[in-house]
């Protein structure tokens, strides 16, 4: 039972690290429409960006320096492909992203090295065991991804409130809504876009230094994002709380089928199990649990 | 292209069927047909036919579901209660590709045209139905296949030159102007040889010159191939001139059904189009 | 003026729906052809060949393939790598298994194999479409990415999943230095690019196209979702599964899941996109600029005489392919072969201006 518990918190913990990099997708989806599949190399290269900042200065700053060139990053993404590509259909949008994640991707690396920085918080990285009494041996707890689900749980509360309660949440959500439309009503578009996109670069950039604490920032990071789209399918492309629901399921769900189905199949199972997953919603409830129902009038 | 029918022009009153139409036997009848959007009731006891031959207009203030009451008819939409009895059988709902295989062909009021493809395309793929060769011999080509599509594209050379589009049979229909969209859209409709023609709106944002066109088209059409029409139409003076008979409807009910001089005359229908409060 | 249509009339509605009813366009075609098959092989390396055009005739087919389905039926799909992959070990199973076999009814095998589990991963669309098809697709590739890897029987127990292949022989004849490779893909390529551009303009073909403009619309007319939608998946798969067996087989010799990954998926994606959604000869020409590019990006800096670390250059590879990427997106998204089509309008009034 102990065990169980164990793999259960391990998914949890792992479940929030993707949340993360979801709510990312989720930001720019719901205030621009288009489904940024570049938002992993946006962690990359906001993960190097901070890396190797802070290789030279005290945290704070190279926090602040780091968040100034995602700024950056979002001011040239509105201004060479987003402003070019208003009012295309959101597959060309879509691909457009596959554009901008090679290109950040090489940026990056060009800019900053491609080898593996390390990232080091001051947090302890034994896992501490705790409820001794109650079970077995007790239960192994990450004192890092915990910090992890705290600063996750704390950005949605503040993203959640920032899109219901003010005027600019709201212009975000009628952009996402129609461009056109949004334009004709006075709300500055390419100002939303490079604010959207900011923000998202925000989240990028914590992300990134949570999963580059913990797993030293290489390239590879860019392949969580890819694990991300499943949480978001899940949770539904437009609901932040929906991010962290799909994460979550989607963490615990590979760490149960990986420990408990991987013996049975072959192991590696976690590599395409939360694709699966994401699948059978895709056919059940394509909007996901928190998503809006998309109708089609003829 | 016939010459015994020209329409005296929208705006006129004369309203007198043509003598040797023969108008047959009921082939579409919907019966008690209700449909409803989430709270909105679109559609409420509908009850109405359409015999072969004939031209049967639907008419009514906007929003009165009159799309959607054709939309019923193909099997887009699916009703919540009543029947549709087509060509003598009695069904629930509709199923698109099954009606389009009974010889039913529509246009729309927002122009559902393959944006992507030429004129001719548009109206060759009008004729899926009638094509039967498989994927292997289409892979060939060479035979079969393109024996078939010689012979289909004679055929729809005939529509084009009916419809007068020739010059522009090669031309990606997104390039096309309004008006001949809706021609081209009406090609495609009767590439299919249907016995059953909805048209919703085909007159809609064009001019004077371009109604009497399609009117002319409509008509011919009727007399030349026998085709039976159902037309959504604003323009009252069409309306009058080319239907056999009308059907009013408002807010998704039937108000009105007859010959265009009992349904003009009457006053429910006065009352909507002037919008007096019921 | 040379490229004019005067006094070409079509006297019939053959003449009218021929493949190539200009003139002009025969003649080109038959030019590239007599090249190909001609010229090319007499003066060709050996490098040529083997970095250059095997390759680009090998990713041309799967280009094809995969311009079937996104380009001419609007379904998108980000699991080409993993169908070229069950492909490749599907040829490798029937051809280790059964020794015996003609090459060629080995690769048409993998072909029907690959068909049918297009059609499976096919089923999806029926029911989303867009941005959640990409995601479905996505799944196939990781799931092939871990099933040739792990299931042992598919790679005839190899731990890793890597395979190599066996000689490609047929009819007592076997197909070894690059020229003979050469002519066996070159004949597959040109024979399957003829049929893709049959079932274009056939019946099927419009199915496709409708379906991918307006779908509701295309059902009403009679044009069954399943069938249109199932069929492209079908035909585009066997299309990618030989193109994947003859990725393994006469390109690369030996590979393992690696070569088939997502990374291929969107290398072909990026090939349709940059040669033409929609067009055949966008498939080729977009299969040219991507097997060409990283070996210019290679050259030039040594031409300027700025060495570049391989480190380097690869990022810079990667920045230039994604800036072209959305460079073609924004300026022409119908690819180079809209460019190509443009530039014949021009050549047909040159040299007047308009």
């Amino acid at each position: 039972m102990g065990a169980f518990i164990e793999v259960v918190l391990g998914g949890l913990m792992a479940g929030v690290l993707y949340s993360l990099v979801a709510l990312g997708f989720v930001l720019i989806f719901k205030a621009s429409g288009v489904f940024n599949f570049a938002q992993g190399a946006m962690v990359l290269f906001a993960a190097l960006a901070f890396a190797r900042f802070s290789e030279k200065m005290p945290m704070p700053v190279a926090f602040l320096l780091a968040m100034a060139v995602m700024v950056v990053l979002a001011m040239l993404i509105e201004r060479l492909v987003l402003r070019s590509l208003v009012n295309q259909d959101g597959i060309i949008l879509f691909l457009a992203t596959f554009g901008i994640t090679y290109f950040i991707e090489g940026l990056g690396q060009l800019i900053f090295g491609s080898d593996i920085y390390p990232i080091d918080l001051g947090l302890p990285k034994e896992p501490k065991i705790i409820l001794e009494d109650t079970f077995q041996g007790g239960i192994l707890i990450n004192i890092e991804d915990l910090v992890a689900a705290v600063v996750a749980a704390a950005l949605v509360l503040g993203l959640a409130l920032f899109f219901q309660k003010t005027a600019t949440g709201r212009a975000l959500r009628a952009v996402a809504d129609d461009h056109q439309a949004a334009q004709s009503v006075g709300i500055p578009l390419n100002r939303i876009w490079v604010i959207v996109w900011s923000v998202s670069g925000f989240v990028a950039l914590v992300a990134g230094i949570v999963w580059g604490s913990k797993l030293g920032v290489q390239f590879s990071l860019t392949l969580v994002a890819l694990k991300a789209i499943p949480v978001v399918i899940l949770g539904g492309f437009t609901s932040v709380p929906g991010a962290i629901v799909g994460g979550l399921i989607i963490g615990v769900g590979e760490k149960v089928a990986e420990v408990y189905l991987g013996p049975i199949i072959g192991g590696g199972l976690e590599n395409w199990f939360a694709y699966a997953l994401a699948l059978v919603f895709l056919m059940i409830r394509p909007e996901g649990l928190f998503g809006e129902r998309h109708i089609d009038r003829v | 292209m016939s010459a015994a029918s020209m329409p005296a022009g929208p705006g006129s009153s004369a309203a007198v069927p043509e003598p040797g139409r023969r108008i047959g036997d009921v082939i579409l009848a919907v019966e008690n047909i209700s449909l409803a959007f989430g709270g909105v009731q679109a559609l409420a006891d509908i009850s109405f036919d359409v015999r072969e031959h004939e031209v049967r207009a639907i008419i009514g203030p906007n929003g009165a579901g009159k799309s959607s009451l054709l939309n019923v008819i193909n099997g887009v939409y699916h009703p919540q209660q009543g029947t549709i009895m087509f060509m003598g059988e009695k069904r629930h709902q509709m199923n698109p590709h099954k009606v389009a295989s009974q010889g039913v062909a529509r246009t729309f009021q927002n122009i559902a045209l393959f944006k992507g493809m030429s004129v001719l395309d548009n109206l060759m793929a009008g004729r899926n139905l009638l094509m039967k060769t498989g994927i292997l011999q289409q892979a060939l080509y060479w035979g079969a296949t393109q024996r078939e599509e010689l012979a289909h594209r004679r055929r729809v050379e005939e529509i084009i030159d009916f419809l007068e589009i020739q010059a522009i049979r090669k031309t990606p229909v997104g390039r096309l102007p309004y008006g001949l969209q809706k021609r081209v859209e009406l090609g495609r409709a009767l590439a299919a040889e249907p016995r059953l023609l909805l048209l919703d709106e085909p007159m809609a944002g064009m001019n004077v010159e371009e109604k009497q066109d399609m009117c002319r088209f409509v008509l011919d059409l009727n007399e030349e191939f026998g085709t039976t029409i159902v037309l959504i139409e604003h323009d009252m003076g069409v309306v009058m001139d080319i239907s056999d008979r009308v059907v009013v409807l408002d807010y998704g009910r039937k108000i009105g059904d007859g010959l265009p001089d009992e349904v003009r005359s009457n006053q429910a229908v006065i009352d909507a189009y002037l919008g007096v409060k019921h | 003026m040379f490229y004019r249509e005067n006094g070409q009339f079509k006297t019939s509605y053959a003449e009218d729906q021929g493949l190539l009813s200009i003139r002009q366009d025969r003649w080109f075609i038959w030019l590239v052809l007599a090249l190909a098959f001609l010229v090319v092989p007499m003066f060709a390396s050996e490098y040529l060949f083997k970095a250059i055009l095997i390759p680009f005739l090998i990713l041309a087919l799967a280009a094809i393939g995969l311009n079937l389905l996104v380009g001419y039926c609007g379904q998108i799909s980000l699991g080409t790598g993993a169908f070229m992959m069950v492909g490749a070990y599907a040829a490798f199973n029937f051809a280790v298994r059964l020794p015996d076999l003609n090459i060629l009814v080995v690769f048409i095998l993998a072909g029907l194999v690959t068909t049918l589990v297009g059609m499976v991963f096919g089923v999806p669309s029926l029911r989303i479409k867009g941005l959640y098809l990409a995601v479905a697709t996505l799944a196939a590739q990781f799931f092939m990415d871990w099933l040739f890897s792990r299931v042992k029987w598919f790679t005839n127990d190899s731990s890793s999943g890597s395979v190599s292949a066996p000689t490609v022989g047929a009819f007592g004849f076997s197909w070894d230095s690059p020229l003979e490779k050469y002519f066996l893909v070159l004949g597959i390529v040109v024979l399957f690019a003829l049929v893709a551009k049959n079932l274009v303009r056939s019946n099927i073909g419009r199915s496709w196209m409708a379906t991918r403009d307006m779908d509701v619309a295309a059902e009403i007319i009679g044009i069954r979702p399943v069938y249109a939608k199932l069929s492209a998946f079908a035909v585009s798969s066997f299309y990618v599964g030989i193109a994947g067996a003859l990725w393994g087989f006469v390109h690369l010799g030996s590979w393992e899941p690696l070569a088939f990954d997502i990374n291929r998926s969107f290398s072909m994606l990026f090939m349709i996109i940059i040669g033409g959604l929609g067009s055949i000869l966008g498939s080729f020409l977009g299969a040219a600029f991507i097997v060409i590019l990283p070996l210019v990006l290679n050259q030039v800096p040594i031409w300027f005489g700025i060495p570049l670390s391989t480190a380097t250059a690869s990022h810079l590879e990667f920045m230039i392919f994604g800036a072209l990427i959305v460079f073609f997106l924004v300026v022409e998204p119908h690819g180079l072969a809209r460019l190509w089509a443009i530039a014949k309008e021009k050549l047909r009034i040159w040299p007047f201006p308009h």
